[in-house]
């Protein structure tokens, strides 16, 4: 418990920006048409391919003769790169779909 | 960190939030994808390049070569899929997504645990990403078929919560404990992989999109802990945004279904279906051609579309729209009624129909198009089946019962196409098909219209 206290007392920006942001993420898409779910769902999921910034500082921290560690961060940037890239090609796709032709 | 840097994570963090604010909207949805993607580009270009170390060339070349790899196997993929593969391919990223927070934990907690707080976001980057890739990667499997069976062995709520919560124990002990174990290490990993495994299996197919929302947000949980980890707000911003939208969409998921979370997660339909339906008869079925299916249509005032995953299934929603305009030609009224899980994901059908360059202003929501079915002449149902079954109306005994439906049995005529008499993805009889308005239209999906309308061009 004390733990806890001072932790927090230690991070309170960083528990101020988690909370706030929790509270923006919900605010943000709280009423979204149905229509909108699947391309949302996908938007979102290119998002969380911001786990690359992490993987690529693995790299740039790494020893060049770390080579366990050059490789799992390889296959991280790799991985994290694909889950954005294809993410937001994907979501284009689909919205590029929503036209009004009249 | 440099201020430029900072300033660069800033501006990224203010794009993911504009961007997926525009998401929610129709009319705005593609400049906040493009605005949130170039957000992200300039984090990665900014992580790359603005820094207060000294790294050597080689390593710029490693990195250099993942993006432009990742980045070339990521584009082929999602432009060569097709839409009807949608949702397990958003499924397939997210998986990806997990598997990259996973290995910078096994990284870092190989190179930096100085606290309880670090070995903490590391541990728990480790478990949550390997869950959401092995979890990802099972409902992407269901999604396309090559795991078909659900799988229910008694119990099995109570070994999976064992198993968690020894994972979990496992987890905390390594906390603890502190030093580098790589055995103990990868019994995590494997552990959390597994878990991933037992959480989705069970899961049946109708639910499989509400599983893929939550993973999605658990990856986004999984990448703010890992900013926690680096101080790094763009990634725990970013994160903890695609967390708390994940959450939200996944209960308007469930709400459309009429089903909670819970409910998802510990029980599937099907293990309740086949006492449903089984013992009781419902009557007759009446079977029709696609000649006197078009000529009910041919002389209809005002005709209803209601598409199910039967059509995306059979890649026929571009014969569906040629028989729409060849309708809409000869003076009648064509709308198309979407239930809000019409397809295998929310708002699947749409963009299905959209593809085949369908006008969304056809596309009806539920709620709008249930007081119009009492006007229309005839509904065709096309390999919808649980969105359209009255039981949901009038069976309390029903496992779907309260679920919101189209209201297609006020129709004055019914045709449903469907393949064989087979029970929907719910697994349980509807009496709509035994109803005396309707007649059935037996056949693969793509097939029967083209036979549709070629029997209306002749007309």
């Amino acid at each position: 418990m004390i733990q806890l206290i001072d932790f927090i007392k230690d991070n309170i920006q960083i528990t101020y920006i988690l909370i706030l942001s929790i509270f923006v993420g919900i605010e943000v898409i709280k009423s979204i048409p149905a229509v909108l779910h699947t391309p949302l769902m996908s938007g979102a999921n290119a998002l969380s391919g911001v786990v690359i910034v992490g993987a690529i500082l693995v790299m740039l921290h790494s020893d060049p003769n770390d080579y366990l560690a050059l490789t799992l961060g390889f296959l991280a940037v790799v991985l994290g790169i694909l889950n954005v890239v294809g993410g937001f090609a994907v979501t284009h796709r689909m919205l590029q779909m929503f036209k009004k032709r009249k | 960190m440099s201020v430029l840097l900072s300033v660069i994570y800033l501006i990224s963090t203010i794009t993911f939030v504009v961007g997926l604010n525009k998401l929610g909207h129709p009319e705005t949805a593609k400049k906040g994808n493009l605005i949130a993607a170039a957000g992200m580009g300039l984090a990665i270009v900014g992580t790359i390049f603005i820094h207060e170390i000294e790294v050597p060339t080689i390593i710029y070349i490693l990195i250099g070569v993942a993006i432009l790899l990742g980045s070339i196997i990521g584009w082929l993929i999602a432009v060569k899929v097709e839409m009807t593969k949608m949702p397990e391919l958003v499924s397939l990223f997210n998986g990806f997504g997990g598997a990259s927070a996973t290995l910078i934990g096994l990284v870092e907690f190989s190179k930096n645990v100085d606290s309880a707080m670090q070995a903490t976001t590391i541990v728990s980057g480790i478990i949550i990403g390997a869950i959401t890739f092995s979890g990802s990667l099972i409902a992407w499997g269901k999604l396309n078929g090559s795991l078909k069976s659900v799988i229910k062995i008694p119990q099995y709520n109570i070994v999976n919560n064992v198993f968690f919560i020894a994972l979990i124990a496992l987890a905390v002990f390594m906390i603890l404990s502190g030093g580098y174990n790589p055995l103990l290490l990868y019994g995590l990993l494997a552990g959390g992989l597994v878990y991933g495994i037992l959480f989705v299996l069970p899961i049946g197919g109708a639910d499989m999109p509400v599983v893929i929302s939550l993973l999605n947000s658990l990856t986004g949980i999984a990448a703010a802990i890992t900013g926690v980890l680096y101080d790094n707000m763009v990634m725990l911003v970013g994160g903890i945004l695609v967390g708390s939208a994940g959450i939200i969409l996944t209960i308007a998921m469930c709400k459309a279904m009429n089903r909670t979370l819970a409910s998802v997660i510990f029980g599937s339909f099907t293990a309740t279906a086949g006492v449903a339906g089984s013992n009781k008869s419902l009557g007759t079925i009446k079977s029709t051609n696609a000649s006197d299916a078009a000529i009910m249509m041919n002389y209809a005032t005002n005709v209803i579309i209601v598409p199910g995953y039967g059509l995306a299934v059979a890649q026929a929603q571009h014969v569906i729209h040629e028989l729409e305009e060849i309708l809409t030609g000869k003076g009648v009224n064509v709308k198309y009624a979407i239930h809000p899980v019409a397809g295998r994901m929310p708002g699947h059908m749409n963009v299905l129909l959209a593809e085949s360059n369908v006008d969304y202003g056809l596309l009806i929501e539920m709620d709008d198009i249930n007081p119009q079915f009492n006007n229309a002449d005839v509904v065709l149902v096309v390999g919808a089946n649980d969105v359209v079954n009255p039981a949901a109306h009038n069976d309390p005994a029903s496992p779907i019962y309260g679920m919101p439906i189209l209201d297609v049995e006020n129709a004055k005529h019914i045709v449903v196409n469907k393949r064989s008499m087979n029970a929907g993805y719910a697994g349980i009889e509807n009496e709509l098909f035994y109803n005396s308005k309707t007649s059935m239209l037996f056949g693969d999906a793509k097939a029967a219209l083209t036979d549709l309308v070629s029997e209306l061009k002749n007309m």
